[in-house]
């Protein structure tokens, strides 16, 4: 187990690099520079030429990328061209926001596709399983931010039960329940499409195991129907689900961009959408080589929990 | 620092116990008396006014600011600021400004004419200690500073080395509040002071979250008097629905720029009070006239005859805007032609001066349209609106989308070759700036390669007029002959919106498209 884990710790260390080099070249590739977001439609060529040079962009981007890593060796993630300030201050006080919004929501995704996946399996063509299935439909075909924006209008301006957005009151706020309350809208628009996947998943993996012949001699021994289901089938069958909740935690993440926007949501993909329209390369940089970390580690933590379910994986 | 704290305290505190009391349950506790929470468009950049460069930066930085000069309510003309009075000499190189005394920065510290010189010096001196503390882009709209004297304990000169009229105006405009920033701060922060700012106006910084709020508290010792608020909080809101749901449920009281669509639900309501200002904005399209077909003067007027401009601000834009008569928007309601007629939408004469000009079977362009962009209001919906209105007069043009600052690449410092037309819109807050820029023979961004030695004359000569009637008169002439050149197609003049909740009283919007905040009030 051990070895698996220091094995895949080691891995990060390519794939964060490999995310840099891209995100490097992606960004100082596209057409635009951070001088020209500056100046606008006062972009003259001197200007821009002056701007450049301040911001010490007139280097080599070669020279430009190892400096960077030279910084980043030393914890030093740069500053922002756009905001003046320290890119690990930014992304540090935008990361929690967006673990809190895709974290609770790759929760509620995982609790309820995996319940309801449950039991439509269990009562296969019941009325159960087809309202379940039919929702789950609706929920894969709709767009997130659109149902994000009906969820404001009905529960946030009509009802007037929650927040239309924000993470905290601004006056007389503060405190868990408050970002509770603020985190209900988001989380469960986030959370939508994710868990009408995991039902899906869910119900096949729960058939497909329940067709097993250990199921029917479980049955045959005589066990209660509840213990066949939720000991012997159930198990096995979430040894398929893990590894794809470890992949929905990337939607969930990336998902957060355009709910965060929406609901107003102070976490990293606000931040990273902004910074890329404005060619803030250190802050995209910085954003998403923190992003990928979080990525990687869920992965590393659903391929540790399929481990303890699967005994076969451990030493693989 | 220690004051900002009991302030913040004071504030927040106090807040606390009005909304404890009152809905835990509804979707925002009401925002408490005195305290105006303002839905923003965007995130702020900087505190740091010689650095700032989006117009949404400085309708915050306008209140904790203040400018040499100062514009009047409701209008680009130039009153006293920190400056008392002034004289400019008639070389129209030398000004000398005579500063208000007693007034005293954030911080506690005194403002007086070292604090200038040191603000000058800081953005204009490359050897200065604290230049490392840039850049600075828009500076170089103050003018061609060469030098800022201190000749009394409240007496300073700025040498200019040519004459440059604007600089009045552009003083007075939101650049300008880098004369009024507290050395001190700059030297206690450093690189940091975009973060911390520090000036002389009516608000001073408590907390900047990013990402969620932004808060300032009154500076009761305000040299005008304190203002009205206690409080101002802008919340960075991006997205326009989300603003508007926003001033829906209550959240924010007072909301800049509604998108058209949503005008009507709040006119609609005693609720709200709507508010809008045109202000120094042009919408236009730039025609290459260095080739083939707008080299020639009837096909740029041609193109100017086809669109239907009224159709274009009332259906498109929902009213948000009026039709451009000419390059000067009437903003500059002393330099601005308001005999100048708009061209008329005449597909028949367009259609005629085509044929005129050789091309009875209509011409194929390639027409450059923005995704978005600072100013440039729904420009896909422009564009295509607009590709219809040529179509119909045989100019086929078939659009190429670009994302904003692609776009701007593409277009500065020239069209190429074979692109005929882009939309553009352009701010500015002297009336000199724009042409200067975009139309004088081989000027920086002169996007379409306009040239015609009448019109350089004209601006120069506007440059260096210092005399307001005579400047006034350069403006309108220039007006007419650009007008009747047609290097561009006139669409445009933006009206800056906003809309509050009716507790709010005593708020304008202001032509310099800043929000200026201290006779506002809040019941």
């Amino acid at each position: 187990m051990a070895g698996l884990i220091l094995r895949r710790l080691l891995m990060v260390v390519p794939v964060l690099f490999g995310v840099s080099v891209i995100v490097f070249l992606v960004i100082s590739l596209i057409p635009g520079d951070p001088a020209r977001a500056i100046l606008g439609t006062f972009a003259t060529p001197a200007n821009i030429a002056e701007v450049t040079r301040q911001l010490g962009l007139d280097r080599p981007l070669p020279v430009q990328y190892i400096i960077w890593v030279g910084k980043l060796l030393h914890g030093d993630l740069g500053r922002s061209y756009i905001l003046h300030k320290p890119v690990a201050e930014e992304v540090m006080e935008r990361l929690m926001p967006t673990l809190l919004l895709a974290g609770t929501a790759l929760v509620l995704a995982s609790i309820a596709g995996i319940l309801l996946g449950v039991v439509a399996a269990v009562r296969q063509n019941g009325w159960q399983d087809k309202l379940i299935t039919v929702t789950v439909l609706i929920g894969i075909s709709t767009p997130s931010f659109w149902l994000g924006m009906l969820l404001i209008f009905w529960f946030g301006v009509r009802l007037e039960w929650l927040p239309v957005g924000g993470m905290r009151e601004l006056f007389g706020g503060g405190g868990a329940l408050d970002t509770a309350r603020h985190l209900v809208l988001p989380a469960v628009t986030l959370a939508a499409v994710a868990a009408a996947v995991l039902v899906r998943l869910t119900r096949g993996a729960m058939l497909e195991v329940l067709r097993q012949d250990y199921v029917r001699t479980a049955r045959a021994k005589g066990l209660t129907e509840r213990r066949v289901i939720y000991v012997h089938a159930f198990r096995n069958a979430l040894v398929g689900v893990i590894p794809v909740i470890g992949l929905q935690a990337g939607f969930a993440l990336g998902g957060a961009v355009y709910i965060e926007t929406v609901f107003q949501w102070p976490g990293i993909g606000r931040m990273l959408v902004s910074a890329i329209s404005t060619r803030d390369i250190l802050l995209v940089q910085g954003g998403v080589l923190v992003v990928a970390t979080a990525y990687v580690l869920i992965n590393l933590l659903t391929d540790l929990a399929q481990g303890l379910l699967d005994p076969r994986l451990r030493d693989a | 620092m220690k004051d900002v704290v009991v302030t913040r305290r004071a504030l927040l505190a106090g807040v606390a116990a009005i909304s404890a009391a009152g809905l835990p349950r509804a979707g925002h506790a009401e925002t408490p008396k005195d305290v105006l929470v303002v839905g923003h468009v965007a995130e702020l950049q900087t505190l740091d006014p010689a650095q700032a460069v989006t117009i949404s930066d400085f309708r915050i930085l306008c209140n904790i600011y203040d400018s040499l000069l100062h514009y009047k309510d409701g209008s680009l003309d130039v009153e006293p600021g920190l400056a008392e009075s002034w004289t400019i000499s008639p070389d129209g190189k030398t000004y000398t400004f005579a500063l208000r005394q007693g007034v005293k920065f954030h911080d506690g510290t005194p403002f007086d004419a070292d604090a200038v010189k040191f603000n000058f010096d800081r953005v204009i001196d490359p050897n200065h200690p604290y230049h490392n503390t840039g850049p600075f882009p828009f500076v170089f709209t103050l003018g061609p500073i060469d030098k800022i004297e201190v000749t009394g304990p409240h007496t300073v000169v700025m040498q200019l080395k040519e004459p440059y009229a604007p600089a009045l105006t552009m003083l007075a405009g939101a650049i300008g509040g880098l004369a009024g920033i507290s050395p001190t701060a700059v030297k206690t922060y450093g690189k940091d002071f975009s973060r911390h700012g520090g000036g002389t106006g009516p608000f001073k910084l408590v907390e900047w979250v990013s990402g969620q709020r932004f808060v300032l508290a009154a500076n009761k010792e305000y040299w005008r008097g304190a203002p009205k608020l206690d409080g101002l909080v802008f919340r960075p809101i991006v997205d326009e629905n989300a603003r508007v749901s926003e001033m829906l449920s209550g959240g924010t009281d007072i909301t800049i720029e509604v998108p058209p669509d949503n005008i009507a639900t709040f006119t609609a309501s005693k609720n709200f009070i709507y508010y809008q200002q045109p202000g120094p904005h042009l919408w236009y399209l730039v025609l290459n006239t260095k080739t083939k077909p707008f080299n020639d003067q009837r096909v740029r007027q041609a193109a100017n005859y086809a669109i239907n401009k009224e159709a274009l601000v009332n259906d498109v834009l929902k009213g948000t805007a009026n039709v451009a008569n000419g390059p000067t928007p009437p903003a500059f309601t002393w330099a601005h032609d308001d005999a100048l007629r708009p061209y008329p939408y005449d597909p028949a004469k367009a259609k005629q001066l085509l044929a005129e000009a050789g091309y009875p079977n209509g011409i194929d362009v390639t027409f450059y349209v923005t995704e978005s962009g600072s100013g440039m209001l729904s420009p896909v919906l422009m564009g295509t609106a607009i590709q219809a209105d040529l179509e119909a007069v045989g100019i086929r043009a078939k659009i190429e989308t670009y994302e904003w600052n692609t776009f701007l690449g593409k277009i500065i410092p020239a069209l190429p070759a074979d692109v005929a037309v882009a939309e553009l819109s352009f701010m500015t807050q002297d009336p000199d700036m724009h042409p200067a820029l975009a139309l004088r023979t081989g000027a920086a961004v002169n996007s379409g390669g306009f040239s015609d030695p009448k019109v350089d004359a004209l601006i120069d000569a506007g440059r260096a007029e210092t005399d307001p009637v005579k400047r006034a008169a350069i403006y309108k002439q220039l007006q007419d002959l650009v007008h009747d050149d047609a290097p561009w197609v006139f669409i445009a003049n933006w009206k800056q919106n906003a809309v509050s909740s009716a507790r709010v009283k005593g708020f304008e919007l202001h032509p310099s498209f800043t929000t200026r905040f201290y006779a506002t009030s809040k019941t």
